[in-house]
């Protein structure tokens, strides 16, 4: 299978989105590569820094008939557009009682490890979460970023494509034709026996690598992907709990309000999970800070391998 | 000026079932047979009217909180609007909305906003999707004075001209933003003079006269019709009523003599003066447009009291779209 890099993975979508559907266009103020040389300047278009009008834009243009790829860059930037994503975004199919379909897709890069400091390292996507309204996709490889992409373009809702930037620069198999993921559809991405670790984005990646260096030593760790948190498919994670008995969820936000928090919840209101359950759930977050920018700060700040594997041995109960 | 007299008498009509409708929201709303809040178009009737004479269904609009007015006047049906206020199933949005987020897509009207300035954005989008059809339509939208001290309000102008789009920016300056007068929220008392800023036409006009305002909007509408670009129109209005109520109407906060010399300039009457003078209406035919924009608003409150209300059990539904996947069929985009 042909392995490409994240980023590149995302273009394809875009790319392959706007070759099969003319009523694709794309707005931001940067694009990789050449997309007008293709596209042409009416589809692919180059903006003013304006989040606000930009984000609304995307919906009007949507409503219409149209299927807009907004691109905010930074998630960070997005926040200059909170009327737009909280007020109208999120709201405006139910309120006005589902008169019309806005499929707009709403880009940005998101997460911290790059020595970015505050502003430029957030991972806020359960902000978006809480709304209602927003579906949103989160992915941890080459391939789900591109079928996952591909899926949140053709959705007829608004989508938030939240893309970390630390797997930027990760290259993986990605199949051939068009790959499409289902939003809404978690993945096991290694079956195990002893304990369920739901990571989010990069830390997909690190549970995977702390797995096999727990498997080394005779641990079995089943590891997820939600991929999607909006829609949330927690039946999969349940189903592992109920298997393991032990659930660690990792992730770069700071923990309160964050999508470990409802992860977490999700799992222990059902009554069979819970009775299924061995140990107290774990989350592996940010500190609550603002992420500093010195790198001794910010490693301290973010979860890391180590941290996952002592959560590990602590519902193993092996410190 | 070059209407008709069936589209005078039209607008003439239009402009009456506005008021009367707003004055009627009171009433139900004092009376505790519809919730929420209430925010009066009366006596800023002939902006909407004067402008959506010039549209069709196919152009789009974006409205805001005191939104009645640019509903009626761009067509939608005072049954289902009535509905809506009453927060039964037949309302516009199924009594998801009420009275500040009415919408009727079908007919152009995209959605009145509770936010001062959101409407701005998505008339731009709806702007850019005129574009990319190439069909000639256009985008209006509707906003106060209020909205000029907001940053949507620049960005918005700034990417229409940029872009060239076919947009007409329509300010209704009633004078007060709130409960603040212009002069508290600006530095200038002609907000249209933004428009330089931003390379494109601005206008100052007088927003109770509806045959002027139908002028300028039709230069407007012509322009980006023609794709030369945005235009900015500011109407000088006056709300007869308060910002808006909830229980009652709060008390009144205003010069006594302002509010008394704006309704000397009463637009309804302006123009049904005028129509009399000119022999194209009969004090007759006017007494039948009440009586009869007084049939249909009773007619209406009929309409949405038989109307059920939402089932508790239908909570989630339109939450999002069913489809997930966009089909391939036209329209694309022209060149």
């Amino acid at each position: 299978m042909r392995e490409i890099s994240f980023t590149q993975a995302l273009d394809e979508a875009v790319a392959e989105e706007m070759r099969r559907d003319a009523r694709v266009i794309t707005l931001g103020t940067d694009f990789t590569g050449n997309p007008v040389k293709e596209f042409g300047s009416a589809r692919v278009r180059f903006t003013p820094i304006s989040e606000s009008v930009l984000t609304g834009m995307g919906l009007g243009v949507a409503a219409c008939g149209f299927r807009p790829i907004v691109n905010w860059r930074m998630v960070t930037f997005s926040f200059v557009a909170m009327d737009q994503i909280v007020n109208q975004a999120s709201k405006v199919r139910y309120m006005f009682g589902g008169q019309a379909d806005f499929p707009v897709t709403y880009r940005c890069s998101t997460g911290g490890g790059m020595g970015l400091a505050a502003q430029h390292s957030q991972s806020p996507y359960s902000m978006w979460m809480h709304l209602a309204g927003l579906k949103i996709i989160l992915p941890a490889t080459p391939a789900d970023a591109k079928g996952l992409l591909k899926s949140a373009i053709r959705d007829n809702n608004p989508v938030v494509s939240f893309e970390c930037s630390r797997l930027n620069t990760v290259v993986g198999p990605v199949p051939d034709g068009d790959h499409m993921v289902p939003l809404g559809a978690a993945e096991v991405k290694r079956a195990g026996t002893d304990v369920t670790v739901v990571g989010l984005a990069y830390y997909v990646q690190e549970a995977l690598a702390v797995a096999d260096e727990l498997a080394g030593q005779g641990i079995s760790v089943e590891v997820i992907d939600p991929r999607t948190l909006v829609p949330l498919d927690v039946e999969t994670i349940r189903a592992s709990v109920r298997k393991t008995g032990r659930l660690v969820i990792v992730d770069e936000a700071p923990p309160t309000c964050s999508a470990a928090s409802e992860i977490a919840a999700l799992v222990v209101e059902d009554a069979a999970t819970f009775r299924a359950l061995r140990a107290a759930v774990q989350r592996v977050c940010a500190a609550s800070v603002p992420v500093p920018y010195s790198p001794t700060l910010e490693k301290a700040a973010l979860p890391d391998r180590a941290r996952i594997i002592a959560a590990i041995r602590l519902v193993l109960d092996t410190q | 000026m070059t209407s008709s007299a069936p589209q005078l008498v039209e607008m003439l009509r239009k402009m009456i079932l506005i008021r009367e409708f707003d004055e009627l929201a009171i009433k139900l709303r004092t009376g505790g047979r519809i919730y929420g809040a209430v925010h009066p178009y009366v006596g800023q009737e002939a902006v909407a009217v004067g402008v959506c004479a010039n549209l069709t269904h196919a152009d789009r609009v974006t409205s805001t909180h005191r939104g009645h007015g640019h509903c009626i006047a761009k067509g939608a049906d005072v049954k289902r609007m009535m509905a809506e206020l009453f927060g039964r199933v037949d309302g516009y949005c199924k009594g998801r909305g009420g009275s500040m987020h009415i919408a009727d897509f079908a007919v152009g009207m995209l959605g009145a906003n509770g936010i001062v300035g959101g409407g701005l954005p998505i008339a731009t989008g709806a702007a850019l999707a005129a574009q990319l059809e190439g069909k000639g339509n256009v985008a209006v939208c509707f906003f106060g004075d209020g909205a000029v001290a907001e940053g949507e309000f620049h960005e918005a102008l700034n990417i229409s001209s940029v872009w060239k789009l076919p947009i007409v920016f329509v300010c209704e300056n009633n004078q007060y933003a709130a409960n603040n007068a212009v002069a508290v929220q600006h530095p200038f008392s002609d907000v249209a003079v933004h428009a330089a800023s931003y390379g494109l036409p601005g206008l100052t006009i007088d927003g109770n006269d509806v045959l002027a305002v139908c002028e300028a909007a039709r230069t407007a509408v012509e322009r980006a019709r023609r794709s030369e670009g945005p235009s900015l129109i500011e109407c000088k209005t006056y709300r007869w009523y308060f910002h808006a109520m909830r229980n009652a109407p709060p008390p009144e906060t205003r010069p006594a003599a302002e509010i008394a010399q704006w309704k000397e300039r009463d637009p309804i009457a302006r123009l049904a003066a005028d129509l009399i003078a000119q022999r194209l209406l009969t004090e007759s035919d006017l007494g039948g447009l009440q009586r009869q924009v007084q049939a249909d608003l009773q007619e209406a409150v009929a309409f949405a009291e038989a109307s059920p209300y939402p089932d508790p059990g239908d909570i989630l539904v339109d939450m999002f779209a069913a489809s997930t996947v966009g089909t391939l069929s036209p329209p694309s985009p022209s060149p």
